[in-house]
């Protein structure tokens, strides 16, 4: 009936300093980009795997009222959003080495869990981020 | 406005983030402060304002959650007595962890251990392991 999960997505606050943090430390890369009239489509896709985008939506009208709108800005900046995205990596320690010279927000380093070895990370915005190389 | 709110909502975010990597250590206001860009005298009740407890209150919370998952990873030798793990989360007297815990989670440390004795380790991802046993209420 289904056949794959296609987009996802997730809310930050400034499509701007997203392109500069999604795609220009975190490699990603733009799979759309359009101006609709009544927002800005900006969605990003990790370079390879082209059927699997993440919308970066901008909280405001028509979606939402202005009070609602500042609630969910707040609770992104508070990290309660939710917006979550676990990306995987061959190299968990070169590309936690990688983005700790580019100044991304660590919240936690490389260590080994049962599952494989990863780390954590936030974006300017607030949302979380792993990024692990996982066991086979 | 809400721009300053989200700035200082995202700044207070930060140093929550450094009180979740040191949990085990004492709680460092300075320090804190400095990352949160905010005074040491206004830190604690921004903190406050921000995530609806205090400083002190939230590390208490996470090093109980994180002497929950210790002791749920069994009672062999290997993985200590609950004085060690009292120790390694942070707390620095027996009683006080016991009392801690015994508020928090509402059982002694000792019992709640032997009620998760034979519980299966599941492959969750550490932040949400954390995130969604964090006990949720404090006395």
């Amino acid at each position: 009936m289904l056949n794959a999960i296609s987009r996802s997505q997730i809310f930050v606050l400034d499509q701007d300093e997203a392109l500069d943090f999604y795609v220009g430390k975190l490699g990603l890369e733009v799979a759309s980009d359009q101006d609709l009239g009544f927002m800005r489509w900006l969605a990003v896709r990790v370079p390879g795997q082209p059927d699997r985008e993440i919308l970066l939506e901008r909280p405001g009208p028509p979606a939402m009222d202005d009070a609602t709108a500042a609630q969910v800005r707040e609770l992104v900046s508070k990290g309660a959003m939710g917006g979550w995205l676990c990306l995987t990596t061959d190299d968990a320690h070169k590309t936690y080495e990688d983005l700790r010279a580019k100044g991304v927000d660590i919240t936690d380093e490389p260590s080994d869990k049962p599952y494989g070895t990863d780390f954590g990370i936030r974006d300017p915005f607030g949302n979380a981020i792993r990024i692990g190389r996982m066991n086979a | 406005m809400s721009r300053a709110v989200e700035e200082t909502n995202r700044r207070m975010l930060r140093a929550r983030d450094a009180m979740d990597r040191t949990f085990a250590q004492p709680l460092d206001v300075p320090a804190l402060a400095a990352i949160a860009h905010v005074s040491p005298a206004h830190f604690i009740r921004t903190f406050r304002a921000t995530f609806g407890e205090t400083p002190h209150r939230y590390l208490q919370r996470r090093r109980v959650e994180r002497a929950m998952t210790r002791l749920r990873e069994g009672a062999s030798s290997a993985t200590g007595s609950v004085t060690d793990i009292c120790m390694e989360v942070g707390f620095t007297s027996l009683g006080t962890f016991s009392r801690t815990f015994r508020d928090i989670v509402g059982e002694s440390p000792t019992a709640y251990r032997a009620r998760h004795r034979d519980a299966p380790v599941r492959p969750v991802p550490t932040c949400f392991t954390r995130a969604w046993t964090r006990p949720s209420s404090f006395g």
